[in-house]
């Protein structure tokens, strides 16, 4: 064994990337729940890659045979039902373990300086799983597919000068039909998961060269030299990250963290399989109910909503009267996140150490996004409306107040370690 | 082996020179790429315009047509359908057509290029249901005029030139498509033709 591992490294740096990323990789000792959403994420993309390429083995990308192919991998296919409900339930699980571990993200200060690139690559994952989600949601082709797709291209048609062509060139057709179902079929088995998997790669090679936040948001590298060799760690670190720095309060991320990380997967998959197995559906807000019917272009569904993950842009969307400006807004809200590096000019990266104004703002952005994904799943009524625009509002307040008050934010101390 | 000295000047160019034309050459390579997604002639022949024969239409009488996969209304409309727009101003919820659903030339109080006939696509501008055409019932939705448009499927009401009223769920006016005059009789629907 020893000669086989032995006449790979010869070959090709085997040993020296399992202990870079893995055995002898630094990580703060002190990770905390908040902290499996990352290896979380990573799970649900190996669900999505595996069960999709076994649903493409029996379903048929055309107009005329998409819904019917659903329909017999759900009946007729040994275990096709289980497989075509991982893949709906892994979609949306995705975007809660994403969403929770963009939150941790904000709430530890993990895009600040020098992280700003890995907060970027992170940022352009969510992006094109947003483009992945909403093109692989019509490929069942039902109702709701169908005019979900609808809106979200007619989108595109609010552009100036170019908008109708625009629309017309991502449709391939006057209406949706076979060629947009053809061309979405393709972007989202090829084209977007090679995309999504190579800024996964950008992610993780970008976090292991600044070395990963924590809780206190403090860091663990400390000048060469400065640490008495009493307060090191007892663990041997690869001499890349130990060469400049001396690191402290850290443990190898292998085995520890990955035992840690099983346990959360553990409980992460209890969860999994209680909706996988009893509400793959999620009451019709996994899978909306006007979708178990086929497309019908000549009939919209009483109530056109998108699916969850979606709704807090949406309902951005519609908050707005002018159909222009309302996109330019659900666009504003995502470039917001992106610039959240430079908007956040504190010095302090952990909530732990922030001030009260800080602490607030989060809290109020939270309650925003949730409340707005709320109502971007109710009908537009006046009273929605107007809700939808208070928080709309708040939603873009906290970035404008952060910029403003980050700079001069009246912080705690900041420990100089971890812990003693 | 020339030993000349290097030319900074001519090796900048050359790398200029190749750099314009490698970047000419993926544009050029790209031009496939980025039309093939434009509709195919398949979809253009399915989308094309339709000729519409309207000579034989009776006054108040609506025909119908597919174009694109939805219904186009033809109305040949009555002098009294016809002045029962004026009166409707106030009730409507767009009455000069100053939302696009129209083009330029049908943005007028009749909404159309001919006072007499009205093209609309029969869809409902509010989630898309057919109305129907109410030639002389629709006093009971609406009190002022003889003739109009109704959608079944949430109530939304439109005028005989197609302008939605107020207090319904749709949002703006029947769409009126392009559309132009081949001669008295023929009407071509889905192109504004030289007229525009």
């Amino acid at each position: 064994m020893k000669k086989l591992i032995a006449w790979f490294d010869e070959r090709i740096p085997l040993t020296k990337t399992w202990n870079i990323h893995l055995a002898q990789y630094p990580a703060p000792k002190n990770f905390n729940f908040w902290y499996l959403f990352g290896v979380l994420a990573t799970l649900v993309l190996v669900n999505q890659i595996i069960t999709g390429i076994w649903l493409t083995m029996n379903y048929v990308p055309t107009a005329e045979g998409a819904f019917a192919s659903v329909e017999y991998i759900m009946r007729d296919i040994d275990g096709g039902w289980i497989l075509r409900y991982m893949h709906s339930t892994g979609a949306s699980a995705f975007f809660v373990v994403v969403y929770l571990h963009m939150f941790r993200g904000m709430m530890y200060g993990s895009y600040q300086k020098p992280r700003e690139l890995l907060w970027i690559f992170g940022m352009l994952i969510f992006l094109v799983l947003m483009a992945e989600a909403f093109m692989g949601y019509l490929l069942p082709w039902g109702q709701m597919s169908y005019w979900g797709a609808q809106v979200i291209i007619s989108l595109f048609g609010a552009i100036p000068y170019i908008g109708d062509d625009l629309t017309l060139w991502i449709r391939g057709d006057y209406v949706i039909s076979g060629a947009t179902l053809n061309r979405f079929f393709a972007l989202h088995v090829i084209a977007l998961p090679l995309v999504l998997v190579i800024l996964v790669f950008l992610h993780i090679i970008a976090l292991h060269e600044v070395g990963s936040n924590n809780p206190e948001g403090i860091s663990i590298k400390k000048p060469k030299g400065s640490v008495p060799d009493s307060e090191k760690p007892k663990f041997e670190f690869h001499e890349r990250f130990t060469k400049k720095y001396d690191i402290v309060d850290a443990i190898p991320f292998y085995p520890y963290y990955i035992v840690k990380d099983l346990v959360g997967i553990g409980i992460f998959l209890a969860f999994f399989c209680y909706v996988l197995f009893f509400a793959p559906a999620m009451g019709g807000f996994f899978l909306e109910p006007p979708n178990f019917e086929a497309a019908n272009p000549l009939k919209t569904p009483a109530h056109i909503a998108p699916v969850w993950y979606f709704t807090p842009f949406y309902a951005i969307l519609r908050a707005v009267p002018d159909k222009l400006f309302g996109v330019i807004l659900m666009f504003a809200a995502i470039v917001f996140l992106f610039l959240l590096p430079w908007l956040d000019r504190c010095k302090v990266r952990s909530i732990r150490y922030r001030g009260t104004i800080h602490k607030v703002n989060l809290t109020v952005f939270v309650i925003s996004f949730v409340v707005l994904g709320y109502l971007g799943v109710k009908p537009a009524t006046e009273v929605y409306t107007f809700f939808a625009r208070v928080f709309t509002f708040l939603y873009f307040a906290f970035f404008i107040f952060l910029w403003f008050y980050s700079k001069h934010e009246k912080t705690q101390p900041v420990p100089e370690r971890i812990t003693k | 082996m020339s030993n000349a000295p290097v030319d900074q000047g001519r090796r900048r160019f050359l790398t200029a020179a190749t750099t314009v034309v490698g970047a000419a050459g993926a544009a050029a390579v790209a031009v496939p790429f980025i039309t093939s997604w434009n509709p195919s002639e398949k979809a253009k022949n399915a989308g094309a315009p339709v000729e519409v024969n309207i000579g034989k239409a009776e006054p108040g009488q609506l025909v119908r047509v597919e174009w694109r996969g939805q219904p186009v209304w033809v109305v040949r409309r009555t002098p009294a359908m016809l002045q029962s727009l004026e009166s409707l101003a106030g009730k409507l919820r767009d009455p000069n057509s100053d939302e696009p659903q129209q083009p330029e030339y049908a943005k007028n109080i009749y909404r159309s290029r001919k006072e007499e006939f009205f093209v609309a696509v029969g869809i409902c501008t509010h989630l898309g249901c057919s109305p129907q055409f109410l030639d002389k019932t629709f006093g009971e939705y609406v009190e002022g005029t003889e003739s109009g448009f109704f959608c079944p499927c949430h109530g939304s009401t439109f005028d005989i030139a197609g302008r939605v009223f107020q207090g319904v769920p749709a949002p703006y006016n029947l769409v009126v498509p392009p559309h132009y005059f081949i001669n008295d009789d023929v009407i071509l629907i889905g192109e504004d033709g030289e007229q525009a």
